[in-house]
């Protein structure tokens, strides 16, 4: 085993545990201080009255961001300059839960199947795999009989193309979301015509910058631009030629999918800020910025959809965080391989009718209590799922 | 296979020292835990090839091991016997493909949740050792230097913000010579203390020719030809379909410099080596002349412990959006100078930090300068902390205000 010296560093006395409350409770003052926020664990027995309050036809969007983001960059002192619409436009509107906690494996597949299934999943990241545990589609799907329009993911890359459902008995086939990778739709969309290769658009597995996922199944790609969509191929590539990064193609497809299909449960994966692992920090700053600007547009979006507007419950959480500083094994905010306390904590915000607005909520919570915070909110049982309801947004 | 079951045939295929090593210490290898045996062997199959400054951690380690009692030694291990493990994973051939083993190793300890008990076992071992590792005073302090933004006319981005509070930020520094200077500097040393690979200079451009024996240089643009070899293989096991990124990754951390061609003779063994193992194991290192030169002070710094580095960031290539790549998808990528700045920032942090976590911290200096511009940024013993200073500096004034002799 390699050594490496280890020296303390100037001013970082603490243990990466006490660094990570800390954090967190730097988080937690600065929002009540910059919001005028108040403290989530007395608003606990506002439930049941607020219940009878709730629209009955309520949807449901769930945002991740598969590409983890670290305080440092973001709601410490110096990151808050890169994420002006969450602090400013969507924090004062919501709940927000400052130390959540995922102790499972910190990959972007498997942890985003983790939150969809509330079980920490423990298959190979890099496998194209289906979780193990029924997720979240299917426990709504099946449980309140909806139909296969009412669920969808628009996830980033081919990796995530098993996502929708399980491969648990009595669950899985038929009973999940529908799945859409936007890139993969731009690429087939593109080579339609047959003119150029465009796999480096493809490039998503940031974990290994250069690696660039197989592209299967054109055909079905394409008939999901017609069909459900209801855009045509040259719509499609020429708003796509309008666009920067896939994040925002992916938030241009789930825009449509509301247009189209209204689902009640709606989950989008953001991807761009993974490009951390290629090691150029400008560019990772710049996805979260992105990130910052499309999640406010997905909120604005859900505002002005008349079959969302007024009844939709948006939940936005990092899978994970990255590595810290401070921690020898990394390098940083390049990768989340160590397994340290700041990459296992992020935060979650919750908004919509119902939920206390300017609110924060410092205890520790973990990335399991998300399915069953859905199924509570929705109206389903997801007896698998291993997390507890949050009770401050129910 | 246990390692109680290792014999010393197994390590026929060994690299000659290691071997010797290994065979050496056969009946240690042989009292140590499943889990921590292949990776001591993952390091210890790499010992003729590894600098100077890890032999003597690989020797000490060892020596340190041998010189316990038994008892002593399931004290220090108690931590990594703890561990499960499988049967599939003890009869993989860990003692040939100790990188193999460790990295299905792993694998397994995420998805058993055994993840934070290695941590913890391997932190407690790594304290211990160092703990008990005798201290040898350095011949002189370590100095760091750190150029950033070549070829960037002017920014508006706050330089050095992370810096800032360990030390003292000049506004007014003459530019005049300064790469010249610092080059200078590096030279001075590495006469005055000729201790092979103690003496740096990375550069993510061409690298400016620099005078005096005893330098280890390494840059960006002389592995060139590395690096189109290298993407070349990535393309073709792509291309291949067979496995994805772990099969990448796999055939990456098997390659030898002689398949990238860089020569393995003997007097460029070590330094190939090393080169190699920036592009293979470095993320976006094969791209990002940035991110390239980062990494390579991480390692410089945590492998061969050197007393004086300068890294000199140069500018990274720019990252196309999409419309872009739509609109011209074969089309060469520009450069990106303010990007590369703000990289070259981060990564000049990063570079005092890992200086940092090295024997002799407390005396270290580090200097940071915007090339051709007049901030700087400099940390030492002597100088005070979270200070700013407008007086008009040159390099060498502050070279010397540092005083790492």
């Amino acid at each position: 085993m390699a050594i490496r010296r280890r020296v303390p560093l100037p001013g970082n006395p603490q243990s990466p545990r006490e660094i990570a409350e800390a954090i967190s409770w730097s988080r937690r003052d600065f929002l009540s201080l910059a919001t005028g926020a108040s403290v989530g664990s007395a608003l606990l027995s506002f439930a049941p009255l607020k219940a009878l309050a709730l629209p009955r036809s309520r949807k449901v969007v769930v945002v991740t961001f598969g590409g983890g983001a670290r305080d440092e960059e973001t709601f410490m002192p110096d990151g808050q300059e890169n994420i002006p619409h969450l602090l400013t436009e969507l924090i004062p509107q919501s709940t927000f839960f400052t130390q959540v906690v995922n102790h499972g494996i910190l990959g972007h597949y498997v942890a985003t199947a983790s939150l969809a299934t509330g079980v920490y999943e423990t298959f190979n990241n890099f496998a194209e795999v289906p979780p193990d545990h029924p997720t979240v589609f299917e426990y709504f799907r099946k449980d309140l009989n909806r139909p296969a329009t009412d669920a969808w993911v628009v996830a980033p890359s081919n990796g995530f193309n098993r996502i929708g459902e399980s491969g648990a008995r009595s669950y899985g086939r038929g009973l999940g979301a529908g799945v859409i990778l936007p890139k993969r739709l731009l690429s087939a969309a593109l080579s339609s015509g047959g003119r150029v290769q465009y796999a480096h658009l493809l490039r998503d597995n940031y974990e290994t910058p250069l690696y660039t996922p197989q592209v299967k199944g054109s055909e079905v790609d394409l008939r999901q631009l017609s069909e459900i969509l209801k855009v045509s191929v040259d719509d499609f590539t020429a708003h796509a030629r309008t666009l920067s990064s896939p994040d925002e193609l992916s938030v241009y497809v789930a825009r449509q999918l509301m247009r189209q299909l209204a689902p009640s449960l709606l989950w989008i994966t953001l991807h761009d800020m993974d490009v951390a692992h290629a090691g150029a920090y400008s560019l990772y700053i710049e996805a979260i910025q992105r990130t910052d600007r499309l999640c406010a547009e997905i909120w604005k979006g859900i505002q002005s959809e008349p079959e969302y507007a007024g009844k939709t419950t948006m939940f936005i959480l990092p899978d994970f965080g990255r590595d810290s500083d401070s921690d020898s094994g990394g390098n940083g905010f390049q990768h989340h391989r160590t397994g340290d306390p700041l990459s296992r904590t992020t935060w979650m915000m919750v908004m919509g009718p119902g939920i206390r607005e300017n609110a924060v909520v410092g205890r520790r919570v973990q990335s399991l209590d998300l399915v069953p915070t859905l199924g509570s909110l929705l109206g389903f049982s997801p007896q698998q799922a291993q997390g507890k309801p949050l009770p401050e947004v129910l | 296979m246990l390692p109680s079951q290792l014999k010393a045939r197994q390590f026929k295929k060994y690299p000659a020292e290691a071997r010797q090593l290994a065979i050496r210490h056969l009946d240690l290898l042989r009292e140590l835990p499943a889990s921590f045996v292949p990776l001591l062997l993952r390091e210890l199959i790499e010992y003729d090839w590894k600098f100077p400054a890890e032999r003597k951690q690989m020797d000490g380690q060892l020596a340190y091991l041998q010189s316990r009692s038994a008892d002593q030694r399931q004290q220090v291990m108690a931590g990594f016997a703890q561990l499960r493990l499988t049967s599939e994973l003890e009869r993989l051939d860990w003692v040939n493909a100790p990188s193999l083993y460790s990295e299905k190793l792993a694998a397994y300890f995420w998805a058993s949740h055994q993840i934070d008990a290695f941590r913890n076992a391997a932190e407690s071992y790594i304290r211990t050792v160092n703990a008990a590792t005798p201290k040898e005073p350095l011949p002189i302090p370590r100095l760091g230097i750190v150029v950033v933004g070549q070829g960037v006319p002017e920014t508006r981005y706050p330089l050095f913000r992370k810096l800032r509070p360990h030390g003292v930020f000049f506004s007014q520094v003459k530019p005049a010579n300064g790469v010249k200077t610092l080059l200078a500097a590096v030279s001075r040393r590495a006469g005055a203390h000729p201790i092979p690979y103690s003496h740096w200079y990375i550069d993510g451009g061409t690298g400016e020719a620099i005078s005096g024996a005893g330098i280890t240089t390494v840059s960006y643009n002389a592995l060139a030809p590395a690096r189109v070899a290298l993407l070349n293989r990535m393309e073709e096991s792509i291309q291949s379909g067979i496995g994805g990124p772990e099969a990448l990754r796999t055939m990456l951390h098997q390659m030898r410099p002689e398949e990238i061609g860089l020569s393995g003779a003997a007097d460029q063994a070590v330094l190939n080596r090393f080169q190699t193992t920036l592009l293979t194991e470095g993320s976006g290192t094969q791209i990002f002349s940035t991110t390239f030169v980062q990494w390579a002070a991480r390692e410089a710094w945590a492998r061969a412990q050197p007393l004086t580095l300068l890294a000199r960031f140069a500018q990274r290539q720019r990252q196309r959006p999409m419309n872009e790549l739509i609109a011209s998808p074969q089309e060469k990528p520009a450069l990106d100078p303010q990007g590369s700045l703000i990289d070259a920032d981060m990564g000049a942090f990063y570079t005092w930090l890992n200086q940092q976590r090295l024997p002799g911290a407390e005396q270290s200096c580090f200097l940071a300068w915007f090339e051709d511009h007049n901030q700087a940024l400099a940390i030492s013993p002597t100088l005070p902390r979270h200070t700013e200073s407008s007086s008009p500096v040159d390099l060498e004034w502050l070279l010397n205000q540092l005083n790492p002799s």
